[in-house]
């Protein structure tokens, strides 16, 4: 393993061709990797590669480019076992997303498990995409959706409050990793552990962790992981639904069509065992092809090291901000992901995310799909950077120079 | 550092979003309508007091950013002793500048919207408290308005 400070990350950055280019008359500041991330060369290429050489449908064809397309196909979903330390490729089910992904379990884990009256466990700061399967199962099956509470403007969890939540009517708890809107790392392991003694179903949204820090869900101990592609290097439209093998088995598809099935009768069908099972119709094929050399390009830097770099610009841009007047920050004052949400007093995120692009730095102003968070902590919404191994301190410095500007240019 | 933005954040309208005129209730109203971009945030109370078919006075509370309170703001000047009629027609002459970047001869100080057509995202925010406006003057009130869908 390399060691962080041994590695060259502006040779890293140079990967990136989307990087070098000025927007407004500026060098562009990239900081909205928590929305979407950048695509190394690598994953451009093996696209290319893709296309160039192997573009075939899958498992049906006996020809050879659709026996290469399989094989790359499914020698991407081995790729994603090891990334996150699954046991087994077949715990590995691509979706187009986080958001399919946990649709995916409450469509279909939520088909045959759930009576009136059951709670649904989730946490005060998920994602949209965290929230409202749950409430839509909810509302189907008669059970109820119940919140761990964060406090405060750091967003942590308390977890105080968990035992007495974790109730016998509990089937199901679905919790964040790191969370999007305030940059906490939830202790998952030590909270999906706690569930898994009394029985309770677990998935952890990875959406932010993946790509950013080792994982490895055993450790973790959940039943379900999800994540996306396209915020770990890879592209837009695949994503990954791990589940143990042990629960994946016992759910019911989640859409008909072909290659889901062993045998169809007018009838009545026999479907293929899991993870094909839930993958009706031709799939997303050259996704999973970048997403390999994603995990691959990933890997060779080491997540360990990628944590690493986050946290020093995290905590490296959270001590500049702070140290300004009229900004009020959120999420935790140490041990932060890489990632800053704050707001200028009297400024409202979206005039200060068109001010900051002016200065060539992307950033995100909203409700970062995190609606119920915002309304808790009394906001509307807050300005938001987010960082990947590719950005530097000297591109925080000149963020921070920039909202000083627009506080200036707001005070004026 | 913002000088592409000077068409956009003019000092009229960065004055009318730090200081906004008639921003308060007006006990006296005669209609009133609610102005909701849940998406954004921005979120307004229109009020107006009609008497016949001129409208005395008009007013707005709530918070946003600084294009919908600036919008929220210059409207609230420009309606004061103006007819539903004429304010019908300067609501269609603010929206064809807000969304093409053509002005009108006669919109004034309003004018200073012209920038906003060029930020697509931003037509929204300028064109909540028109909106909210034209459902209190037709007696719509009881229905929040929001411009957050297609229709602008
Ligand atoms: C924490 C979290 N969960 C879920 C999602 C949804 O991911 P996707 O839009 O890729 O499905 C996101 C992305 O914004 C996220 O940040």
């Amino acid at each position: 393993m390399s060691n962080s400070t041994n590695i060259d990350w502006a040779a890293l950055r140079k990967d990136f061709p989307i990087l070098d280019q000025q927007v407004h008359g500026k060098p562009l500041i990239y900081f909205d990797n928590a929305a979407t991330s950048q695509k190394p060369r690598a994953v451009i290429q093996a696209l290319v590669n893709y296309y160039e050489h192997d573009n075939a449908n899958v498992h049906r064809g006996i020809h050879e480019l659709s026996n290469r397309a399989t094989t790359a196909f499914e020698a991407a979903r081995t790729r994603t076992a090891k990334f996150i330390n699954a046991r087994s490729a077949d715990e590995i089910v691509w979706t187009r997303g986080t958001s399919e992904a946990i649709n995916l379990v409450a469509s279909a884990w939520g088909a045959n498990h759930l009576q009136p009256g059951d709670v649904i466990l989730l946490t005060e700061a998920e994602h949209h995409s965290n929230i409202v399967p749950w409430q839509l199962l909810a509302q189907r099956t008669s059970a109820k959706v119940a919140y761990i509470p964060v406090t405060g403007d750091e967003g942590t969890l308390d977890l105080s409050k968990l035992d007495s939540l974790l109730t016998k009517q509990v089937k199901l708890l679905s919790l964040v990793h790191i969370s999007n809107s305030m940059g906490v790392v939830n202790p998952v392991a030590d909270i999906c552990t706690r569930a898994r003694k009394l029985g309770i179903v677990t998935l952890v949204d990875g959406a932010q962790s993946a790509g950013h820090m080792p994982v490895d869900v055993q450790a973790i101990g959940c039943d379900f992981f999800a994540f996306s592609g396209h915020k770990i290097c890879g592209p837009t439209g695949i994503g990954v639904l791990y589940g143990r093998q042990e629960v994946l088995e016992k759910m019911p598809p989640y859409q008909g069509g072909g290659e889901m099935i062993l045998r169809v009768g007018y009838d009545k069908t026999e479907f293929k065992p899991a993870p094909h099972r839930f993958e009706a119709g031709t799939p997303d094929i050259s996704g999973p092809v970048g997403l390999h050399a994603a995990m691959d390009y990933l890997d060779a830097i080491g997540r360990e090291n990628i944590w690493q770099h986050d946290q020093e610009l995290a905590n490296y841009a959270y001590e500049k901000l702070s140290a300004l007047n009229n900004i009020r920050l959120f999420g935790p004052k140490s041990g932060r992901a890489g990632l800053v949400s704050f707001l200028l007093k009297d400024v409202h995120a979206h005039d200060v995310v068109m001010l900051a692009d002016q200065g060539g730095v992307a950033l995100r102003g909203g409700h970062h799909c995190t609606q119920p968070l915002m309304h808790k902590l009394g906001v509307e919404s807050t300005a938001r950077a987010s960082f990947y191994f590719y950005n530097t301190k000297d591109e925080v410095d000149r963020f921070v120079e920039v909202v000083k500007e627009i506080q200036k240019f707001f005070a004026s | 550092m913002f000088d592409d933005l000077n068409d956009l954040y003019q000092q009229v309208i960065l004055d009318h979003c730090k200081k906004p005129r008639n921003f308060h209730e007006l006990p006296a109203a005669t209609c009133s309508a609610h102005g909701n971009n849940p998406l954004c945030g921005d979120n307004y109370q229109v009020f107006a007091r009609v008497d016949g078919d001129v409208i005395q006075e008009m007013s707005f509370t709530g918070s946003g950013c600084c294009i919908s309170k600036a919008s929220g703001s210059l409207l609230t000047e420009f309606a004061k002793g103006k007819t539903r009629a004429e304010l019908e027609k300067m609501f269609d002459e603010v929206r064809e500048m807000i969304t093409t970047g053509k002005v009108a001869d006669d919109v004034g100080k309003l004018a200073v919207f012209a920038g906003v057509h060029k930020y697509p995202a931003r037509v929204k925010c300028a064109m909540l408290a028109w909106h909210a406006a034209k459902a209190a003057l037709k007696g719509e009130g009881a229905q929040p308005v929001t411009t957050e869908s297609e229709q602008i």
